[in-house]
């Protein structure tokens, strides 16, 4: 009777993933691997190797890498510090992180081209100061700092929350057998935060590597990541064949970096966000 | 029992707006596919209260943007207004609806002129009311130039890099590029559009965006000096920033047109009609364009215009016989579009 119960509440969810995962995906494959007669071809698969394409990837897989990067540079310390935090402020702090998620992605990222163009609010400060200016719209620095601007947050949380779970008597130990505060952290605390790097790597470089509209609106379209041109492919071209069968290649990278987080987060803990 | 799922969904869906406002529109809906920012928003809720028909109102960037999701299907659109090189792609694959011209009177305020020049698509102005039209152009800051701008070839001058904004739609680009070369905007000669590509990779690292609609915040907010813009953006420009200056660059440029069309599968086109009819009332067209600023066909409506300045713009109405190397798009058949997509793809991804 349970049981019974149990499957009728999860029928909406099974809705939910045939209707919007498992049908969008075999659309992909069955557009990906046909031309426009019907006819199966890995050709439009193959494409990624022409110059256009194969270019296009390689930037947007060097310019999520580093986002990447560096957005863990960023959060691993910010983390420890959120972690750490005792009062009741903690609260408000991861609050304050998590705020800007609330506010559409695309306008935070409309707004990131008023503040940041030539003539734009940054620069007008700093010609006010008599500061040399920003010229970094239209650039790729712009792209990467997009990026690590909207992915930020979600490299952010999944390390706070394994650093959280780690058992202080662990950092104590260590105290008491004499490892002084580097070694701790290197011999404990790293290692135990592994699967929470993992998932924030998976959670920054996925979303990075396939953005077109960063790119667009930080890049002023002089730039192609492959999203663009998959992007291009469907609403200029209206060539879904040669989009789904780049999607395809897409997606390759996609479940490599979902197999690592896999292997390195055997138990979930990461991805509790 | 996912149909019945759906099926259940979209009932629930449908019956909101009919609960809602079932007694102020009761004349149905109209589904109007338009360009961004290219209708006073007040003469849909005119209309809307005149007709007590409820207009679904969506926008679109570019012509390419507009074709794939009408061509899909997802959304059936009854009224959409596209340029004229693609109007003729839509006829030629029979997605437009013949118009009666009886439930359209006041197509008689449209010039006979834009009716003669619509023929190059609509060869017997069966499909198609024009709306606006106007030229492509550069627009400059003439405190950011040296010397005033004249011609495309100028987009070339490397003392202007990053200060030149380009247009991000393929047959524009490339227009300019090929004009810029002595070739006719409409070659399908893979020889010219090489040379065209080759003009345009040699520009980029000048441009500082590619950008469709921005171009007009963006001079006005002089983060460049020069930009490909279309003329209807000359008028509200300058309102804006009275530092810019409109030109038809000296080695010619696209006149173009934009019409309502009705199209096939509409279902309703009778409330189609009779928005489209509303569009071409004087009082309407002078409405949209003291908003838009693009040029109306309508000389109804141009005779209401109360500042001679305008009435009499070069800018807004020019004189075209002035001009002898202005052309039109023509649809260049499946193959034609997909050389030029490829070939900007090349551009943009150099």
């Amino acid at each position: 009777m349970k049981n019974k119960f149990v499957k009728l509440l999860s029928l909406p969810y099974v809705f939910w993933s045939i209707g919007f995962i498992i049908i969008p995906l075999l659309m992909v494959f069955y557009y990906g691997l046909t031309d426009k007669s019907g006819r199966l071809t890995l050709s439009n698969v193959l494409n990624i190797a022409l110059p256009v394409h194969f270019k296009s990837l390689i930037i947007a897989l060097l310019l999520s890498f580093v986002s990447t990067v560096i957005c863990l540079l960023l959060s691993y310390p910010l983390a420890m510090i959120l972690a750490n935090v005792k009062s009741k402020s903690k609260g408000l702090m991861i609050l304050i992180f998590v705020l800007p998620m609330w506010m559409n992605f695309l306008l935070r990222t409309l707004a990131w081209q008023t503040l940041l163009e030539n003539e734009g609010v940054i620069n007008t400060v700093l010609q006010f100061l008599h500061l040399p200016v920003l010229k970094i719209i239209n650039t790729p620095y712009a792209i990467i700092f997009g990026m690590i601007y909207n992915f930020l947050p979600f490299m952010v949380l999944p390390i706070y929350n394994v650093l959280c779970k780690i058992d202080n008597n662990l950092l104590n130990a260590a105290r008491d057998l004499g490892a002084n505060e580097i070694q701790t952290f290197f011999k404990v605390t790293l290692p135990l935060s592994v699967p929470g790097i993992i998932s924030g790597i998976t959670m920054v470089f996925v979303p990075a590597l396939t953005t077109f509209v960063i790119s667009d609106l930080l890049g002023g379209s002089k730039i192609l990541l492959i999203g663009n041109v998959i992007e291009q492919e469907f609403t200029l071209n209206s060539n879904w064949h040669l989009g789904s069968g780049l999607s395809i290649v897409l997606m390759i990278f996609i479940i490599i970096s979902m197999i690592t987080t896999a292997i390195f987060d055997k138990d979930g803990e990461g991805s509790a966000l | 029992m996912k149909k019945l799922f759906l099926f259940g969904l979209l009932a629930t869906l449908c019956m909101v707006p009919m609960f809602g406002c079932s007694n102020a529109y009761e004349n149905g809906k109209v589904y109007v596919y338009n360009w961004g920012e290219y209708i006073d928003p007040e003469v849909i809720e005119s209309f809307e209260k005149e007709y007590k028909i409820k207009v679904v109102y969506d926008e679109y960037e570019t012509n390419e943007v507009m074709y794939p999701k009408v061509a899909a299907g997802a959304v059936n659109y009854d009224v959409v207004c596209p340029s004229d090189y693609m109007i003729k792609k839509m006829i030629d694959n029979d997605m437009l609806a013949e118009l009666d011209w009886n439930n359209i009177p006041n197509a008689k305020n449209i010039g006979q002129q834009y009716f003669d020049t619509s023929k190059e698509f609509d060869a017997e102005n069966k499909y198609s009311v024009p709306y606006c039209w106007g030229t492509v152009g550069i627009l400059y800051n003439k405190t950011m130039v040296d010397e005033p701008i004249t011609k495309w070839e100028q987009l070339w001058d490397p003392k202007y890099k990053n200060q030149i904004l380009m247009q991000n739609s393929v047959r524009d680009a490339f227009m300019v590029a090929l004009k810029l070369n002595g070739y006719s905007m409409n070659t399908t000669n893979l020889d010219e559009l090489q040379i065209a590509k080759n003009s345009l990779l040699e520009q980029k690292p000048l441009v500082q965006a590619y950008v469709v609609d921005q171009v007009r915040d963006k001079m006005i907010g002089n983060e460049a000096a020069i930009g490909v813009i279309y003329s209807g953006e000359a008028i509200y420009t300058q309102r804006e920033n009275s530092n810019l200056v409109y030109v038809i660059p000296e080695e010619g440029t696209n006149v173009w047109i934009d019409s309502w069309v009705v199209l096939k599968n509409a279902q309703n086109k009778e409330n189609a009609e009779k928005f489209i009819n509303y569009m071409c009332e004087p009082e309407i067209a002078l409405k949209n364009f003291d908003f838009i600023t693009y040029s109306t066909p309508n000389d109804a409506a141009r005779a209401l215009i109360e500042d001679e300045d305008i009435r009499n713009s070069e800018i807004a109405f020019p004189d075209l016989t002035q001009y002898n190397n202005l052309e039109t798009y023509i649809y260049l058949g499946e193959d034609g579009d997909e050389l030029y997509n490829s070939l900007w793809k090349e551009v943009k991804s150099e």
